[in-house]
């Protein structure tokens, strides 16, 4: 449990990262270091320079409101996102979900940016900031550029992060005032990666659905999101969530690993999308 | 009034919890180069060549070694098996299982040394592999083609297929008990240093002395030549009651390259080759009347050894001699193979061979109750042996005359059980009264009624297992010193259980002086000249008894230096246990305290003393698991866990609820979440504890505890040990919780670990079975 050697670099500045790291192909950026860390320690991961951004959280961790929008600094770790009041009020499904990653420990240590980046398809941040149609604030040499987190998100641990590119900020548009949210993390032990998850936001009028965002983790390449549900959903009523979440698994390609095989994650899909989306649904009536 | 069984806190605690202990791999050895193993990544190989030049040149490498290298022999299998199963110390032509060492680097730092491991070139020409033991019994492929065999030992007790026929109801039921790790929290290491011709030996170990013996045996060195030091041991779990050969070739490279080395085991190793447990596949037959009464019983086991039979075999001896658990059942047959796969070694674990039988008898229970329609609760009672019954000798062996010629080895693994003394239907019927079982009941009917997902299941598992297995005796050393205080030195060590207080608890007891004035010393050969493991729950009825036997008799060795000093006649001399005063029965003001006497006797107030064990002990209960199943997911919660047990006289409740914790949660884990797994090709699947699901205080309900004391009356303190009772009893109460949630929808078995997703498919086929 020795990592294999390499250099170290604290930075003092995004660009001073930037630089580095598009020099060195094999340079790696650490924040929390909550995935990068075990797996370098595995020998998984090889990096040749760490380029440890600690030094930029003074600059790079806050969450705040800026219009519609509530932006979320990179180095902000999932215990800040959990316990921020503007989460809490405007964003609550980030906030809710971001006191169930992992454990007390990695939550103090791991970032937003750094479980983005990561690009786990078994993530929960990934996973909520795609339902909630979040964009990613990119640091490069160049300058900065804005992409949906979808864009970003390309397969198993891999994102379109071009070198000497780093993630800055996370921006989330506020939902509605009164839309309902639901966050169902299917895992046999607290401290587990998501077995299956679920991310629902519902909008609703008059006890009809007007719109639907469902999100799922663990069952592809990259966190989803089902398009079949959300459109089976909108403009219907509460009684049509059970025939719309039968569609929850269309379009998934589940791995098989030790916790599930592909076939009961797509069960496990079907059946947390149905009471996802109705505890969304309640809540959003409620 | 008596100190024994009052909550004393662990007087280990303020250190531990404080600065912390000193563990092996904390030990200050700047002279020592440090070794990492080079390890398989195939399961079954041979091997054309190593190649260590590279290794050997890089930066800080002291050494490289091989098997060619290693002149010493293999020790043969240590149970049963024949001596063409022997284990190198270092594979050489052969791999069988995927982690076996197949090179050593030695090196300056750690990390030098496991940068060089990355450069040592292993040339694999691959062997068919065989993960299943049930496939190996085939012999289609052979681990030692000149054993010949894959099978490394076969018995037979009892025969029941007369009686099974005469059954009005007959179940019958695969089980596959799964393989598991240990994972105590501190890995395994060691460190070693000749100085002189005499080693001195440091290791994470469940005793010195045994290990002292392994050395000495394999170095081919005398006895006194080896000094063994156990630091503070972080868990064991059964799994460090043998060196395994990375372990002893510690010391052998000390030896061979001529300086101080040390080696600390990665988890990933710890997982991949430091020894699993259970590991067995059974099949149960039950038969009995409508009416309740369990007439027959027949397990068969097939104990999968791993690549070298080591514990294994001996495990699928205690799972036979325990089978008949706490049930008057007159028919009993059991028939054991061990097999050869490869895979990691079997070893013991928490329980070895005991929780195996629990399983087994348990489910089968349940599944001839769910057969004839009756309430599992109300089957236990029929068929528990009577509280009137004991001693009780069990229907699981043989029995021996006094003119059969039987090794004492084979007498020990073919004997029944003589279960000591037991309340069986009291503890049965005190856990469905604390628990409410009735109202469980009844809620559970109910929401059966209404139809929701989340069913509420019931699991009892009645234990009954075998502690103090093994013969022989116990030293203990007693000393008063010049100030008065005590000195306590034994040959056993703990790694956890807090043995400190227990010992001072008793010596206190005996001797009137205070807890804090007893020092208890151990984990170290120079100690004392014998001893023994810390192992099998054994410690209270022989090192405890040990401690109170030498504390009586230097109470009457101070009686007679006492009778000196007041000039009196020894017989009217008391011990005032409240202030460990000696005066003249009712004449308290002309006293003498343990210092005075100390000081009489010139320093030498010492008593050296061996307490001879009389025989095993079985401790019991009664467990009941409450959880809640989500039938569409197949997510399993634990609500509740109620556990009566009963080990006889407990010196220390603090201590043993500590036991009893972490054994339930053993338990819950092995039910639930647990599994080593291996792929077709014998890779290791669980590497890492990411991937290893032990269970965490998240997973775990308040454990609702209650206690009874049945003495033991082959003892003299009465006790029986309680350090593994949770294992046994509650693997089998969780894992009948998770199916009496479904037996409404027709499931009737889940093998273990019970996962959401073999509870889903238990629901689907039970719901096929059902429309078919």
């Amino acid at each position: 449990m020795i990592s294999a050697p390499f250099d170290y670099r604290r930075v003092s500045s995004l660009d001073e990262a930037a630089a580095l790291l598009a020099e060195d192909e094999e340079a790696k950026a650490l924040a929390g270091g909550m995935s990068l860390i075990p797996l370098m320690r595995l020998r998984m991961s090889r990096p040749s320079t760490l380029v440890d951004l600690g030094a930029l959280r003074g600059e790079l961790a806050y969450v705040r409101r800026e219009g519609e929008i509530v932006a979320i600094g990179a180095l902000t770790r999932h215990h800040d996102v959990a316990i921020s009041a503007v989460l809490r009020e405007d964003v609550p499904l980030l906030a809710h979900v971001a006191s169930l990653i992992g454990d007390p420990q990695v939550r103090h240590r791991g970032t937003i940016g750094g479980a983005v980046a990561h690009a786990d398809p078994a993530g929960d941040v990934t996973t909520v900031l795609r339902t909630l149609d979040a964009t990613i604030v990119i640091h490069g040499r160049d300058g900065r550029r804005e992409i949906g987190v979808d864009e970003l998100l390309v397969s198993f641990l891999e994102t379109s992060l071009r070198p000497g590119e780093l993630i800055a900020e996370v921006r989330i548009p506020v939902p509605p005032r009164r839309h309902g949210w639901a966050y169902t993390k299917f895992r046999r032990r607290a401290q587990d990666w998501a077995t299956v998850a679920v991310a629902a936001i519902v909008e609703s009028r008059d006890g009809k659905i007007s719109r639907a965002a469902v999100g799922l983790a663990n069952m592809g390449p990259t966190a989803l999101r089902s398009a079949g549900v959300e459109a089976a959903l909108a403009g219907a009523d509460a009684g049509s969530i059970p025939r719309a979440a039968e569609l929850a698994a269309e379009g998934t390609s589940p791995v098989s690993d030790l916790s599930a095989d592909a076939d009961f994650r797509r069960h496990l899909a079907r059946v947390l999308t149905r009471r996802t989306v109705q505890e969304a649904f309640d809540r959003a009536a409620g | 009034m008596s100190i024994l069984g009052t909550r004393v806190l662990r007087t280990e605690d303020p250190r531990l919890l404080t600065r912390g202990g000193t563990y092996l791999d904390d030990l200050e050895l700047p002279d020592a180069a440090h070794i990492v193993y080079v390890r398989s990544p195939r399961a079954h190989a041979r091997i054309r060549g190593i190649e260590t030049s590279l290794a050997a040149a890089a930066d800080g490498v002291v050494a490289v070694l091989t098997a060619q290298d290693v002149d010493i022999a293999p020790a043969p299998p240590r149970f049963v098996g024949t001596p063409a199963m022997a284990r190198p110390w270092l594979a050489g032509h052969t791999v069988r299982f995927a982690g076996e060492a197949v090179a050593i680097v030695v090196a300056e730092t750690r990390a030098q040394a496991v940068d060089a491991a990355e450069l040592v070139q292993v040339d694999y020409d691959p062997l068919p592999v065989l993960v299943d033991p049930e496939a190996a019994l085939d012999d289609a492929t052979l681990l030692f083609p000149e054993a010949g065999t894959n099978l490394v030992d076969e018995f037979t007790v009892g025969d029941v297929d007369d009686a099974l026929a005469r059954c009005e109801v007959v179940v019958e039921q695969r089980i596959v008990n799964q393989r598991i790790s240990a994972s105590p929290l501190e890995t395994r290491g060691a460190a070693a240093a000749w100085s002189d011709g005499r080693l001195t030996f440091r290791v994470s170990t469940q005793g010195v002395h045994p290990v002292r013996g392994q050395l000495a045996e394999a170095l081919g060195v005398e006895l006194d030549l080896v000094r063994v030091i156990a630091p503070d041991v972080g868990g064991g779990f059964g799994t460090k009651t043998d060196l395994v050969p990375e372990e002893l070739l510690v010391a052998w490279v000390a030896r061979h390259i001529g300086r101080e080395v040390r080696w600390t085991e990665t988890r990933s190793e710890n997982l991949l080759a430091g020894g699993h447990g259970r590991a067995q596949v059974q099949r149960v037959t039950i038969g009995g009347s409508r009416d309740g009464r369990i007439e027959a019983y027949r397990l068969d086991i097939i104990q999968d050894s791993g690549a070298y039979p080591a514990t294994a075999p001996f495990l699928a001896y205690l799972t036979r001699m325990m089978a008949q658990g706490v049930y008057d059942i007159e028919n009993i047959a059991v028939h054991g193979r061990s097999v050869v796969t490869t895979t990691a070694p079997v070893i013991a674990f928490r329980g070895a061979g005991r929780p195996e039988a629990a399983a087994a008898i348990e489910r089968a229970v349940d599944l001839y109750a769910a057969r004839i329609g009756m309430g599992p609760a109300e089957v236990r009672r029929r068929n528990v042996i009577a509280d009137d019954a004991f001693p009780f000798t069990t229907h699981t062996g043989r029995i021996f005359g006094p003119d059969d010629v039987v090794a004492p080895m084979a007498r020990m693994l073919l004997a029944p059980a003589v279960y000591d003394s037991g309340a069986y239907a009291t503890a049965l019927d005190r856990l469905l009264e604390e628990s409410g079982y009735d109202s469980l009941r009844a809620e559970q009917e109910r929401r059966r009624a209404e139809g929701g997902p989340v069913q509420l299941g019931l699991g009892l598992a009645l234990y009954v297992e075998v502690t103090s297995l093994i013969p022989g005796a116990e030293p203990a050393a007693m000393e008063v010193l010049p100030d008065g205080h005590v000195v306590v030195r034994l040959g056993s060590s703990p790694q956890g259980q807090g043995h400190a207080t227990t010992w001072a608890m008793i010596a206190s007891d005996r001797l009137g002086v205070r807890v804090e004035d007893v020092e208890v010393v151990f984990g170290d050969t120079d100690v004392i000249r014998s001893g023994n493991l810390t192992a099998g729950s054994r410690s209270v009825q022989t090192i405890g008894n040990a401690v109170a036997e030498t504390a009586d008799l230097l109470v009457e060795r101070a009686r007679h230096l006492a009778a000196e000093a007041l000039e009196a006649d020894v017989a009217d001399v008391v011990l005032d246990r409240q202030s460990g005063r000696f005066h003249v029965a009712g004449a308290p003001f002309e006293a003498k305290t343990w210092k005075d006497l100390a000081a009489a006797a010139g320093g030498a107030l010492v008593i050296d003393h061996v307490f001879a064990i009389h025989g095993s002990t079985f401790p019991f209960g009664a467990h009941l698991a409450v959880v809640e199943v989500d039938t569409e997911t197949g997510g399993t919660v634990l609500r509740r866990f109620v556990a009566v047990d009963d080990a006889g006289r407990i010196v220390n409740p603090v201590t043993a609820e500590g036991q009893v914790h972490g054994g339930i949660a053993q338990g819950c884990a092995q039910a639930l979440l647990e599994s080593i797994t291996y792929d077709p090709d014998g890779n290791l699947l669980t590497s890492t504890f990411a991937d290893y699901e032990i269970i965490s205080a998240a997973e775990l309900p308040e454990f609702e505890l209650h206690s009874m004391e049945t003495l033991s009356p082959i003892n003299p303190l009465g006790a029986k040990g309680i350090g593994e009772s949770g294992t046994v009893g509650a693997t089998p109460a969780v894992q009948n919780a998770v199916v009496d949630a479904l037996s409404h929808l027709g499931v009737c078995h889940v093998d273990m670990p019970c996962s959401p997703q073999r509870v889903v498919a238990a629901l689907a086929a039970a719901d096929a079975q059902a429309t078919a």
